[in-house]
């Protein structure tokens, strides 16, 4: 361990961690969202809708990332689709974990129990407050442990980026190792600085389970 | 251009290095299973100790990145005349972590079942096990089958780590025919499409599995 050769090169890799937070919370907001619209899209039961969401998940799923990763950057020009690396990196964890964001979401909403539904229903709430104030708050109790699993594998799925030379992490850390020959001090401080930012989500997702629990806690209690 | 007989030549060898995935993973699978689900129970427990070292668990292996991980049990135990075969190492590595992953899934779902239906079921006079058995269990399984296919396809597509531990699965033996024939993008499209066709597999399975279990619901 040479802890000089990483306070030289402190600079480049903090400026990697910040890029890694940065694509990885854009890509996981756009993953987030468009994972929530499929979902909902999902929900309208229209056959052929259904069948193109489904198979686009499937392939999503089905194939590394590192590969659509490639098709989007290195094959996107053919088709005309001309992306930065940062962006097609962003871009691409986000279509990446949408896949994986709808099928939590879909988990969730067969969570919510149908009496729920009809009693919103029955005392005259509308589709979108039904959605908003019954559904939701409830499939967030069920889905929120997976919501928090994807965002950590997620982060971690960061690490393709630097092959598309997005400047993050792994990035300069390879850079370092390559200049200095100090491969085992590149890795030690990217565990630490990887454990962080997967400690750091671990919190925040169980604040807001406990947030999204909070109802149902009296009712523990008693039993 | 394209070379597909590049894939055609190596179809026999890439064949059993899918073999070889599979099992890998499959055994995972299982593995993370039941220890996911005996991590669920351990968090959920009154007991304290178990609730904070079920957390322990999941926090240390969804902390550490998997290859650490298999790094450790096969090189690291070593050192220490520990002598992990290199199949044990893969697939204990494998189901350890998913076991954290699992485990958070079944929390969530099992949160999610009315806790008056437990209620009911104990005012009707069922024991501690039959309400697992017959209440919560299927009703947690059905709401969490989407989110484990999920998990159940990264942890395929994370077996590819296992060739650090010397086992000559699919992304490996791609990697191989690669730098034998120097047709990167074949090889690698060719393993990508093994990689799709089980995944299919596992999404089929796991929409069967939901049906099945969607039976007694309204839904």
């Amino acid at each position: 361990m040479s802890f000089e050769v990483l306070w030289r090169y402190a600079p480049a890799l903090i400026s990697g961690f910040g890029v890694t937070v940065l694509c990885w919370s854009m890509g996981a907001a756009i993953g987030l969202v468009l994972g929530f619209v499929i979902a909902l899209l999902y929900r309208l039961r229209v056959p052929p809708l259904r069948w193109a969401l489904r198979a686009a998940i499937e392939v999503i799923r089905g194939t590394p990332f590192l590969v659509q990763l490639f098709l989007l950057y290195s094959g996107g020009p053919f088709i005309g689709l001309r992306l930065e690396a940062t962006t097609a990196g962003v871009v691409g964890l986000g279509v990446y974990s949408s896949a994986y964001f709808a099928e939590a979401f879909r988990a969730g909403f067969s969570a919510v129990p149908a009496g729920q539904i009809e009693a919103a229903t029955s005392v005259g709430m509308n589709s979108r407050d039904i959605l908003w104030r019954i559904s939701l708050p409830t499939m967030l109790v069920a889905t929120l442990p997976s919501i928090v699993n994807l965002l950590i594998i997620l982060s971690k799925e960061t690490v393709v980026l630097s092959i598309i030379t997005v400047p993050e992490l792994m990035y300069q850390m390879q850079t370092m190792a390559a200049e200095t020959f100090t491969a085992f001090d590149a890795i030690f401080a990217m565990a630490v600085f990887y454990w962080l930012l997967v400690e750091a989500v671990s919190r925040l997702g169980y604040r807001l389970e406990r947030r999204v629990t909070a109802f149902m806690a009296p009712a523990a209690g008693r039993s | 251009m394209m070379q597909p007989q590049v894939v055609v030549h190596s179809l026999a060898y890439l064949t059993r290095a899918a073999g070889m995935t599979m099992y890998v993973s499959l055994a995972g699978i299982a593995l993370g299973m039941a220890i996911g689900f005996v991590v669920c129970l351990a968090r959920l427990s009154a007991n304290y100790g178990l609730a904070r070292a079920g957390g322990f668990y999941v926090s240390f292996f969804r902390g550490v990145p998997l290859l650490v991980q298999l790094l450790f049990i096969y090189y690291f135990l070593a050192e220490f005349g520990v002598d992990v075969p290199a199949m044990a190492a893969a697939i204990g590595g494998l189901g350890m972590a998913s076991g954290a992953y699992q485990a958070e899934i079944l929390r969530g779902a099992l949160n999610a079942v009315p806790s008056g239906q437990a209620e009911a079921a104990t005012a009707l006079g069922f024991s501690r096990a039959e309400i697992w058995r017959r209440i919560l269990l299927p009703q947690a399984l059905r709401i969490s089958v989407p989110s484990l296919i999920n998990e159940f396809t990264l942890l395929l597509k994370a077996s590819s780590l296992v060739s650090v531990v010397g086992i000559a699965e699919l992304t490996r033996v791609s990697m191989n025919i690669a730098s034998s024939t120097y047709r990167p993008l074949e090889a690698y499209l060719g393993a990508a499409a093994f990689y799709l066709a089980i995944n299919l597999c596992l999404a089929g399975l796991g929409n069967l599995a939901e049906r099945r279990l969607a039976a007694g619901s309204l839904q």
